[in-house]
């Protein structure tokens, strides 16, 4: 197999996925577009939690630490040599331009050298794709519910590569206002756990928060509810941290799994996803299942790993990307900006 | 420095509306104030002012967004989380401003002694009134000096 001739896309056909695009250094072997072979992802709280957020320039350097191990070690895990690799897939966006270019250099590099294609991938579509790694009898029209730190998101897949977005934040993400809720109330960072295990000891009805645009639509807004927390706080200082951080939560919740089953009724929709690091939050979990039950629509929620940033979503996006659309030109580049396309 | 007091979110709209009516290529604006000032708020309005039509979200987590406007293009950053951090020349902002951009900056004010030439927006809520924010204005080097007079009269409406 060289880069030269077009690859055919079959079951075996095993694809290294990279991922870099933000705090998570990944590496990935899907084989067939749907089997996790192997997949490796280092997590760089540890770094980060110092300085209570993400910091580009430390995120790069450590993304350059640790690409080459993560890489070697899923080969390793795999029990191959590395002539067994078919293409070499990749997030080339959205994400911090430092960030991305470590990986989008390396799997190009890894190409070049292995003589196979390589296939950028965009970020937000590969976690539209986790769902089918766990389990690929989902059926389309699907709606996912994508909540993270940069992003909420409504998406109705209709067909693989047949996108349409229902609805989207309006200013803040979920996770956004997680983590800034739990700064301003001195929880631990990352917010969103911190949140969710203050959350059990507070009662959610303790404070009435807004549910912002509960009953139009299906876009979000989560900057009013974090300012309206903000706002309380500092009138009520005596206020129980649980009590807050419970009652926020609920309000965040009661919003996202309002809308993401007004998306799945609208679209006619026979499952509904949940992705994005938010999807780890223990209430979203119960009652975005719940509201499937009494909805009568297929839920499905993906494991904690496979909701968070990880390569082996890239390399299964790679695999559909070949079979669909053949590889990546080498002079492509790296686009922080990049918005997933849409019919 | 100017000293205005905006006393809904509207009024903050058309403070916001009024200086992207006289911003241009190469203007770098800086947006400061506490979580929930209304930092975001202001750059949507500023964006809208300015054409764009799609939705301004937060940048807080992907740090730079990008808007193109005709020949222009709004960069909408978010230093929040490297604040505690000086690499702020990673986000390459001084490159953004060179190609027909500008440039609005949360927190900027952190590092605003490295910045050079720059308007100061400065978002204050008011104790015991959640919609009213006093919004002060400063600019910094000759471009906004030399735009003062029109930036005074624009904002004329909200001088407190």
């Amino acid at each position: 197999m060289t880069a030269d001739e077009p690859l055919t896309v079959t079951d075996s056909t095993l694809v290294l996925g990279i991922e870099t695009s933000c705090d998570e250094t990944a590496a990935a072997l899907v084989m067939g577009g749907y089997d996790v072979v192997a997949s490796a992802v280092s997590t760089q709280i540890d770094l980060h939690a110092q300085f209570g957020g993400v910091v580009p320039e430390i995120a790069s350097r450590a993304h350059l630490d640790l690409l080459n191990p993560m890489v070697a070690r899923v080969i390793v895990e795999a029990g191959i040599t590395d002539d067994r690799i078919d293409a070499v897939a990749c997030t080339v966006g959205p994400g911090l331009i430092g960030a991305l270019l470590v990986g989008v250099s390396a799997a190009k590099a890894l190409a070049l050298t292995w003589d196979v294609p390589f296939v950028g991938i965009n970020h937000m579509e590969a976690h539209l794709y986790a769902a089918f790694l766990e389990d690929p009898t989902l059926e389309f029209p699907m709606v996912v519910l994508l909540v993270s730190g940069g992003h909420t998101m409504l998406i109705e897949m209709q067909d693989h590569g047949r996108y349409r977005l229902l609805g989207q934040t309006i200013d803040d993400a979920a996770g956004e206002a997680f983590d800034k809720v739990a700064r301003f109330l001195g929880l631990d960072y990352p917010g969103g756990p911190a949140i969710d295990r203050e959350a059990v000891h507070g009662d959610p009805e303790a404070i009435n928060f807004p549910r912002s645009m509960l009953h139009e639509g299906l876009d979000f807004s989560f900057s009013g509810l974090k300012t309206s927390v903000m706002n309380y706080v500092r009138k009520h200082p005596d206020v129980s941290t649980a009590d807050v951080a419970a009652s926020f939560q609920a309000a965040v919740v009661d919003v996202l799994v309002t809308k993401a089953r007004r998306a799945a009724e609208q679209a006619g929709a026979r499952g509904l996803v949940l992705g994005g690091g938010v999807a780890a939050n223990s209430l979203l979990r119960e009652r975005f299942l719940s509201v499937c039950t009494d909805a009568g629509i297929q839920g499905f929620l993906p494991s904690r790993a496979m909701c968070t940033d990880n390569a082996a979503m890239i390399a299964a996006v790679g695999w559909h990307r070949l079979r669909s659309d053949g590889p990546t030109a080498l002079d492509a580049g790296a686009y922080p900006n990049l918005r997933l396309q849409f019919m | 420095m100017l000293h205005l007091r905006a006393s809904s979110l509207a009024d903050t709209n058309a403070i916001a509306a009024a200086l992207a009516g006289l911003a241009r290529s190469g203007d770098l604006i800086v947006l400061a104030g506490e979580m929930g000032a209304g930092k975001t708020a202001f750059a949507k309005a500023f964006g809208a002012a300015l054409g764009v039509t799609e939705p301004i979200t937060s940048p807080t987590f992907t740090l730079v967004h990008s808007y193109e406007v005709g020949k222009l293009t709004l960069h909408h950053a978010d230093i929040y989380r490297l604040s505690t951090h000086n690499e702020v020349a990673d986000l390459a902002l001084a490159e953004l401003l060179e190609y027909d951009g500008i440039v609005l900056i949360e927190w900027g004010d952190v590092v605003a002694g490295s910045l050079g030439e720059h308007l100061l927006v400065q978002l204050d809520p008011v104790p015991d009134d959640d919609d009213a924010r006093l919004v002060t204005i400063g600019g910094v080097g000759r471009s906004w000096a030399a735009r003062w007079d029109r930036v005074e009269a624009a904002l004329q409406a909200f001088a407190c």
